[in-house]
């Protein structure tokens, strides 16, 4: 039997309801490092975030992509003031004003990665590797204070595992065991940061009995999966995941 | 192939400057292109070029940008404008999509920039004002992962210095990275030891090296417009 929890926004129960209880076991607490999957708003688990929000947890490190957009999800998260730090690869945005703002007035400690060594860092940390050189960044502001080293003529730079105490995904659907498919480019950077927290929440737009997911096209096993908030209502109005 | 001046027309304007680098694209490639102007080379690629588009948010064969109804949030390019999808498409996570870039499968990428210097270092993150918000995206990764890295830029600033310059004054991107520069009045080769020029567009190359603080060379065979390889 799967050990995936579902919570499922079914029998009176809402969407956000079936969100709170997910985090509430997740155990998501104050000064955790928290990975926030999707590029822009593709594939941000906007529903956990805002339930991340009512949580209340503060003095978080938020790892993402990107550091919010507009006014909801992340940036909703920012501007409640529970973020201490954002480490991500592409803060500066046309509609990223919450982020701009608290940056600014020193409210936000930033940590910029570029974007595929970040992705990197949380493989890493997910598949049990203690670090590794990459040419990414060598001679530049980014590998300052880094060891470095020549590996086949080249300069790489050390880079260390990221890991995170909870991770908030999206993805298209699960099976009841809890393996997960994704849908189109709001995969991004879901699959990984479910191997690198020590627990992983996903928000899916419907759950299938086992054996309704091909096992071929699986993309991320139920092994990495502990909690699934199904956001499709009991009258089968399907909610972006 | 020698040094080519169009001295009979202008220089060129963006869309010409787009369809240059498409035409040095060699069919079959595999190719990503930046955020910004470097988009706009995909509306000239030839048709049965074969040229297969990267996206970095994990896409092979994005096809071009759609609006309205046909826009899917789920399906975006890396400047989170809604894409399509074409016939042999494949998808995959951030981690195998920079994997890809990375260990040196991509053919060729083009991106914008502050600057690039004669050695062929890249500029383009980060201004370093006081008040600027770094932002590098995969711009570094990209830099140092393609084979060919092309960037696309305006020759001059605002303030009209140039920004093809001896060596950068802004943060790098990548180190000795870039292998050709396409500007609206010139393209230049930065992978050797000197700066070639390899194509002008309404002025001579005596016209340029005037206007340039740069020691530059014209072409000599084996280099020359055209395709890359």
């Amino acid at each position: 039997m799967s050990r995936t929890q579902f919570h499922t926004a079914a029998g009176g129960t809402t969407a956000a309801e079936a969100a709170d209880a997910a985090l509430s076991a997740s155990g998501v607490a104050s000064g955790m490092t928290v990975l926030v999957g999707g590029f822009g708003m593709a594939g941000m688990p906007v529903a956990l975030v805002d339930a991340l929000i009512r949580h209340g947890a503060d003095e978080l490190t938020v790892v993402s992509n990107n550091a919010g957009n507009g006014d909801t999800g992340l940036a909703a998260l920012l501007a409640a003031g529970r973020v201490r730090k954002v480490i991500c690869s592409f803060p500066r945005q046309s509609d990223s004003w919450v982020f701009d703002g608290l940056y600014r007035a020193g409210r936000l400690e930033l940590e910029v990665v570029p974007q595929g060594t970040l992705a990197e860092r949380m493989r890493a940390a997910g598949a049990g590797i203690g670090g590794f050189f990459c040419p990414t960044g060598a001679g530049t502001l980014l590998a300052e204070g880094k060891e470095t080293r020549v590996i086949d003529g080249r300069e790489h730079v050390l880079e260390m595992p990221l890991r995170g105490d909870v991770a908030l995904i999206g993805a298209h659907r699960a099976d009841r065991a809890g393996n997960l498919v994704y849908r189109k480019t709001a995969r991004n950077f879901g699959p990984v940061m479910a191997t690198a927290a020590a627990t992983t929440v996903v928000q899916v737009g419907g759950v299938v009995e086992v054996g309704a997911l091909d096992p071929e096209a699986v993309v991320t096993p139920a092994i990495y999966v502990d909690h699934v908030v199904d956001l499709r209502s009991t009258s089968g109005e399907e909610h972006a995941a | 192939m020698s040094t080519v001046e169009h001295t009979d027309r202008g220089p060129l304007s963006r869309e010409e400057m787009a369809a240059v680098v498409a035409r040095d694209i060699p069919d079959g490639s595999y190719v990503n292109l930046g955020i910004g102007q470097p988009t706009t080379v995909a509306a000239h690629l030839r048709p049965g070029s074969g040229v297969v588009l990267h996206t970095e948010n994990g896409m092979l064969g994005m096809g071009p940008v759609v609006t309205g109804d046909d826009a899917d949030p789920d399906l975006t390019n890396a400047g989170k404008q809604p894409v399509s999808e074409l016939p042999g498409a494949s998808y995959f996570h951030h981690a195998d999509s920079f994997a890809m870039m990375r260990g040196g499968h991509l053919d060729v990428c083009v991106l914008g920039a502050y600057q690039v210097s004669a050695s062929g270092d890249l500029a383009n993150w980060h201004t370093g004002a006081p008040d600027a918000i770094p932002a590098v995206g995969g711009a570094m990764d990209l830099a140092t992962g393609a084979k060919d890295v092309l960037v696309m830029m305006t020759l001059f600033a605002k303030d009209g210095s140039p920004k093809l310059v001896p060596a950068c004054t802004y943060p790098l991107t990548g180190v000795g990275c870039v292998s050709r520069v396409y500007t609206e009045v010139a393209l230049f080769d930065v992978s050797g030891d000197d700066v070639v020029v390899l194509e002008t567009w309404g002025e001579s190359v005596a016209e340029l090296v005037d206007r340039l603080q740069l020691r530059i060379a014209r072409a000599t065979r084996p280099r020359g417009p055209g395709r890359l390889r």
